[in-house]
């Protein structure tokens, strides 16, 4: 005990709250007036003495807070650790046990209310800036084209994942890593989902989207694009004629919701997933060199004020809008977004109209928008999100111009896996499931938005990583979801080596002339 | 063998074989008129799964755009699906120009959108004006194949522009041909050939109407009165046609949907039409910037 301590003391001086680097390190980040004109992205990342300051700001806490918080939980001070030591490709593999997508994490995480909000640098200094430093390992990564294509041992299991968005990209991850045979479903021309066909490129880079799906292929998962699986075949159709063992659906939560107020059929009005995926997938902002036209106008007005809408009106000042108006019935305050996004749409010359609620799309006479009648909003009680509920002011109409109004006001459950199979929805018509995110149909597994309606990109990452260790348990596959990293000894919860969570645990397997049930194969 | 009419799609027993994702190969093209040409694509695991009254979404180069386009045949011995397409826009034209035999499509995808329901109608009249002919087509089948009395009622402008008429006759019990200047069946549209259906026979049970919107305007005005339950197939503009854009949506009198998965197919009463026909023209503009800059393109190449 004793000689442990002083060792300790001798190799590792521990850093407090007083020696590490007191300001948190900035991000370059491209001007205002400059970023508008272009879609390269807003925030450049750290360079590499960045990171190695900023690293130095971790206390290394022996309990970190931070790696719980993560939804996907990330080995954070050990990856940090690699970073000090210079060791950056050890950084990589650290995080890639846990999250293959660190440049795309690292980007698109809300870290301020996960690892950011709780690292206890955070109660005196500004915390240790995690999502940077995960960037920073990706992008590296991506530059030095570094790969690792592990030797697993295969289990012989086939896993069918419906969805190639953030929930499914995690879940064929831990699934590949334990050695399943595994195939990704895309309907679209290019996976990623909403990766891919919602956040923008100033915000998520395509290349970085490639480069990280990239990775699952050396796992040996195969991605199937063009496939609506519902339609095409079922999910029912892929465990009892594919040949699946287990499937996960991750399809998301896509339907665009409007507000039945009048107006809303014009020529002019629609959702931000649509201005984003002509955008994003379909490169719109490029035509007539690319097919699929935009339809923007120069006056732009956004209706909602989270996430989306910040990308959808800063997209729109980039593709040539002029105004740009977002209609948001709260205020700044109880604003979904995060602070940094609509700080960055303000610069960018985005105007608010807070305490605004859409009453009516004004038509010109032709079937197209010429502009919007809001009513102004107070706040009233706080109702059940504990945000205070907006009052309609009576008498308070005011009407603006505007030739295109985008509606980003959330998103429903997308209907189709529902409409096809027999699997259990709630009454909002996403997915059923338990704690362990098993559906009603045995061997199908869900997560992400399709379950939790929309939430964020590593929210979704999570979820499809609690389905894998569901699934796997499911299987009988004894997996420790990691292996990049020696496989910790865990003796005092394991009997002769297998955890005691796995004890008579039975595995089942169909027989040629049996399936799953005894029952005769047809 | 079409004998499926249920709407689980049909039983796959080998999943890798019929999928690629490396493009889709045209197998065999047959040209209609000058406007109008068939393409017929090889995917065994589409043609497994089709159902009267889907879409597929095609891509056709890389930087191409998504078009939706109703599936106008399915054949799963052979393992084929039939797309008939106008050539209206600049993709139509540019794959008129460029789908030949052996021409690989980069994406198709599908079946989409909810099949129709082969009701348990005695009596249908299946219409399809333009390109809606090919369509109505599966309906006409498979209403057939379900016991119906099945009257099919086809529009063309002239006799040159006539096709499928054999295939119609196999399946229909009676057929009307109706085109603009009486060269080929009567002379009239394809309202006049319903009025004369339901003249004939008072029992009609269901009406199916594919076409352009003013037709299926027309034709669910002309059985309205008769309170005959009329099926139309609509056609707006979609992006992805999985629910995700909102792009397809339209006004029915009980409320929004979207074409993509509540239908295509909606009871032609409940309709607003006007509405669907002001929303096609939604990228008119653009639509003739690009049919422009395209045939300028073309002359270049000459």
């Amino acid at each position: 005990m004793d000689r442990q301590l002083q060792g300790e003391a001798i190799t590792v001086a521990r850093k407090t709250i007083r020696t590490i680097p007191q300001e948190r390190t900035p991000i370059p980040t491209q001007q205002p007036s400059d970023r508008v004109q272009n879609f390269d992205e807003v925030a450049i990342g750290y360079n590499l003495e960045h990171a190695l300051v900023e690293s130095e700001r971790c206390l290394m806490c022996p309990q970190p807070a931070c790696v719980p918080a993560c939804p996907v939980n990330i080995n954070i001070p050990g990856f940090i650790q690699k970073i000090i030591d210079k060791d950056f490709r050890g950084a990589w593999e650290v995080i890639g046990d846990a999250n293959l997508m660190p440049a795309v994490c690292g980007r698109v995480c809300p870290q301020e209310d996960q690892c950011e909000g709780v690292c206890p640098v955070g109660e005196t200094l500004e915390p240790v800036a995690i999502g940077r430093l995960e960037r920073w390992v990706g992008d590296k990564a991506i530059a030095e084209g570094w790969t690792n294509t592990p030797w697993i041992q295969p289990s012989g299991f086939k896993i069918g994942i419906v969805g190639s968005g953030p929930a499914g990209i995690a879940c064929a991850a831990d699934m590949a890593k334990a050695g399943c045979e595994v195939t990704v479903y895309e309907a679209f021309h290019k996976s990623g989902g909403v990766l891919r066909y919602g956040i923008p490129e100033f915000r998520l880079p395509e290349t970085v989207i490639d480069a990280e799906i990239d990775n699952l292929a050396r796992l040996g998962v195969k991605i199937e694009c063009n496939t609506l699986v519902g339609r095409l075949f079922t999910i029912e159709q892929m465990i009892d004629e594919m040949g699946f063992d287990a499937v996960f659906v991750g399809t998301g939560a896509g339907t665009p919701r409007f507000m039945d107020i009048p107006g809303e059929y014009l020529n002019g009005v629609l959702s931000a997933n649509e201005l984003l995926t002509r955008c994003n997938l379909m490169q719109a902002g490029d035509f007539p060199n690319h097919d699929t036209p935009l339809g923007l106008g120069k006056k732009v007005a956004v209706i909602g004020s989270g996430n989306t809408a910040m990308d959808a009106m800063r997209v729109s000042l980039r593709l040539g809008a002029e105004k740009v108006y977002c209609v948001y019935r709260r205020t700044f305050e109880e604003s979904p977004a995060r602070n940094e996004e609509i700080e960055h749409a303000e610069e960018e010359g985005v105007e608010f109209h807070w305490l605004s609620a859409p009453v009516e799309i004004l038509d010109d006479g032709d079937g197209n928008v010429r502009g919007m009648r809001c009513i102004k909003m107070e706040l009233g009680e706080p109702d059940e999100s504990g945000r205070r509920r907006p009052v309609p002011v009576e008498g308070s109409d005011f009407e603006f111009e505007a030739d295109t109004i985008v509606y980003a006001i959330g998103t429903s459950a997308n209907a189709i896996i529902g409409q096809t199979s027999k699997i259990a929805l709630n009454r909002w018509g996403f997915i059923d499931t338990d704690d362990n995110m098993a559906t009603s149909l045995a061997g199908v597994y869900a997560g992400g938005d399709i379950v939790t309606g929309g939430a964020t990109v590593i929210l979704a990452m999570g979820a499809g990583r609690t389905a894998a260790r569901s699934m796997k348990e499911y299987l009988g596959i004894r997996d420790n979801d990691s292996i990049y990293a020696d496989r910790r000894s865990d003796l005092e919860n394991s009997l002769f080596g297998i955890p005691v969570e796995e004890r008579n645990f039975v595995r089942i397997r169909a027989t040629e002339e049996n399936d799953t049930r005894g029952n005769p194969i047809q | 063998m079409h004998e499926q009419t249920d709407n689980k799609p049909h039983s796959i027993r080998q999943p890798a074989e019929g999928y690629r994702s490396s493009g889709i190969e045209i197998v065999r093209r047959e040209d209609f008129s000058d406007v109008t040409y068939l393409l017929e694509i090889d995917h065994p695991m589409m043609a497994r799964a089709a159902r009267p009254g889907q879409f597929v979404i095609v891509m056709s180069h890389e930087d191409g755009e998504r078009i939706p386009l109703t599936i106008a045949d399915f054949d799963r011995d052979k393992g084929t699906v039939t797309l008939v397409i106008q050539a209206v826009g600049k993709t139509t034209r540019e794959m008129q120009r460029d789908c030949q035999e052996g021409t690989r499509l980069i994406s198709v995808t599908g079946p989409m959108g909810e099949p129709s329901q082969i009701s348990n109608a005695g009596k249908v009249v299946c219409i399809g004006g333009g390109l809606g002919v090919a369509p109505v087509f599966p309906q006409a089948r498979a209403f057939k194949e379900a016991g119906a009395y099945v009257i099919g009622v086809v529009g063309f402008r002239n006799r040159e522009l006539v096709f499928w008429e054999d295939k119609f006759r196999e399946y229909c019990d009676e057929f009307i041909i109706c085109s603009d200047d009486g060269s080929a069946g009567i002379k009239g549209l394809v309202t006049d050939g319903l009025e004369l259906a339901i003249a004939k026979h008072p029992d009609i049970q269901e009406v199916v109407a594919i076409g352009p919107p003013v037709m299926m305007k027309a034709c669910a005005e002309v059985t309205r009165p008769y309170s005959i339950k009329t099926m139309v197939s609509l056609n707006p503009v979609m992006v992805d046609g999985t629910g995700m854009c909102g792009g397809c949506r339209v006004k029915l009198t009980n409320g929004m949907k979207f074409a993509c998965v509540d239908g295509p197919d909606f009871d032609g009463h409940l309709v607003d039409f006007d509405d669907l026909i002001n929303r096609l023209h939604r990228f008119s503009e653009e639509e003739k910037e690009a049919v422009e800059k395209w045939t300028d393109s073309c002359k270049a190449r000459l």
